[in-house]
């Protein structure tokens, strides 16, 4: 697009953009940082995650706060418009990822010296792999403005869904197998529906960009496959 | 770039989509090309004002918007050289057309300009003098009638205690208003408003956003306005000209978030080289 007549305009945009696409890179980073905790059982850095949500917020501040100058100042209309509400909705989406994130990493705080077996851990990190690689995605349509790769996440978040639903079975078996599990199993399952939580955002920051780029709201309804709240493991015998 | 505005503007869906079902084109333009002598001022327009609507015009100067504005009005007519060919219609007769009488043509059609134009006689003499020409009332049905239009056009309580004082000691917002009134004193069923609060300051604009918006419960209205935020805000329909063409006709609310055409963008963005 053309340059406006006015060139602070476009320099304040550029920085309200380039303030999301760095708020973008830091809760990614969390969410990286907070499974490999988890995996890792490494404390000092779950401790890290904890402490650097705290910048993430004050970037999602700030990004409000500019934008509502500019709002203010500019009156912007049509893309311009779109342009800094994506920009707010999309900060919104990042700073309550890095607070998932942030309480995976208190989990793994509280695990500390539970009995930890391997496998049960395999499970989070597998979902967690797809949901890092769909924020990535979604942060580089962003960066590009590319609305057919944003829309591409949207689709994909199913396979979370469905995983996020098989694990949720495989935990509550592992906690009937073993009672030595269920703080374990319980503290895995609130994590895995951190990770679940922050694959939903990817998708509203994926319906975001889907604005931004066309004018048009995504109203068909998503390809939902999250079915916990209806599963249930019956007890063997 | 050539740019064809019947095939690639659908006025009808737009002003379906920003209206109720009900609202009838007031006026028509059908193939309009205006001259002001040898310049071609508006080329082929085509467009429908719905009945009862706020319709805005936007464009840089220069483009047409108030030509557009002045000819509903039958203002050229008052200049040799300048021309018309196409048609206008107005509930079936063609403005254009020079059987129709353009004190009649006025009285049914107002017009309010950018600059306050109150006449140098008193507030009510302004209201009344218009009235005299196409009415015969009797002093309470006068009075009657500059009290309507006063409280219509909002400006009653601030002019009810000095109605015979001359309107220039009115402050230029109360004497915009005053030009309302007396636009809307004849009863026209439209009023063309050309950048009415350009020289205003917020208060008295807000003064006759509020004031439109209560008018077009009664009346077809058209305004010219060089602010994008007003457009926005007060019509229903707005429609951009560049260089003498039609560009663009939507919804307001589709206009100003998500533009068709890449002139418009630019123009509403302050893209404008």
């Amino acid at each position: 697009m053309t340059e406006h007549i006015v060139s602070s305009f476009d320099t304040d945009l550029k920085e309200l953009g380039r303030r999301v696409v760095e708020m973008g890179g830091q809760s990614e980073r969390l969410v990286a940082d907070s499974v490999q905790a988890l995996v890792k059982r490494d404390s000092e850095l779950a401790q890290k995650v904890i402490v650097l949500d705290g910048p993430v917020d004050l970037l999602q501040r700030e990004i409000e706060e500019k934008a509502v100058l500019i709002i203010a100042r500019r009156q912007p209309l049509a893309g311009d418009l779109r342009e800094i509400v994506a920009a707010m909705r999309i900060a919104n989406d990042l700073e309550r990822i890095g607070d998932l994130a942030k309480n995976t990493a208190k989990r793994v705080l509280a695990l500390t010296g539970e009995f930890h077996p391997q496998k049960l851990v395999r499970g989070v990190e597998h979902m967690s792999n797809i949901v890092l690689e769909q924020l990535k995605v979604v942060l580089d349509a962003y960066a590009t403005r590319d609305q057919a790769r944003a829309l591409d996440v949207w689709q994909r978040d199913g396979e979370v869904d469905v995983l996020y639903t098989s694990l949720f079975r495989e935990l509550l078996t592992y906690m009937m197998e073993d009672p030595r599990n269920i703080s374990l199993c319980t503290h895995l399952l609130f994590c895995a529906k951190n990770i679940e939580r922050i694959g939903d955002h990817a998708t509203n920051v994926a319906e975001t960009i889907h604005y931004l780029v066309t004018g048009q709201l995504l109203t068909e309804e998503r390809p939902k496959q999250d079915t916990t709240s209806l599963t249930s493991v019956a007890f063997p015998a | 770039m050539n740019f064809a505005p019947e095939t690639s503007i659908d006025i009808a869906s737009a002003v379906n989509r920003a209206t109720a079902p009900s609202a009838e084109p007031k006026l028509k333009v059908d193939k309009l090309n205006f001259y002001y002598g040898d310049n071609h001022a508006l080329k082929n327009i085509n467009f429908e004002i719905p009945e009862k609507r706020v319709t805005a015009m936007i464009g840089p100067s220069g483009c047409g918007k108030s030509t557009l504005l002045r000819i509903f009005n039958r203002m050229y007519q008052l200049y040799p050289g300048q021309r018309a060919e196409g048609k206008i219609l107005f509930d079936g007769a063609d403005l254009l057309s020079k059987d129709l009488d353009s004190t009649v043509v006025r009285s049914r059609i107002g017009m309010v300009f950018q600059k306050p134009t109150p006449f140098p006689m008193s507030i009510y003499d302004n209201i009344a003098f218009g009235v005299r020409l196409h009415e015969r009332l009797n002093k309470a049905q006068m009075d009657e009638r500059v009290e309507w239009c006063l409280r219509k056009a909002a400006i009653w309580e601030e002019a009810k205690d000095r109605l015979h004082t001359s309107a220039l000691g009115l402050s230029g917002g109360q004497q915009q208003r005053l030009c309302i009134a007396r636009t809307i004193a004849v009863r026209p069923e439209v009023i063309l408003l050309d950048e009415p609060t350009s020289a205003l300051d917020p208060i008295s604009t807000s003064k006759i956003e509020d004031l439109i918006d209560e008018l077009k419960q009664e009346f077809t209205i058209v305004i010219v306005t060089h602010n994008m935020q007003q457009a926005a805000r007060c019509a229903d329909i707005t429609s951009f000209f560049y260089l003498g063409e039609l560009i663009e006709v939507a919804a307001s609310n589709e206009i100003f978030t998500n533009p068709r055409e890449a002139r418009t963008r630019d123009y509403i963005t302050g893209r404008f080289g």
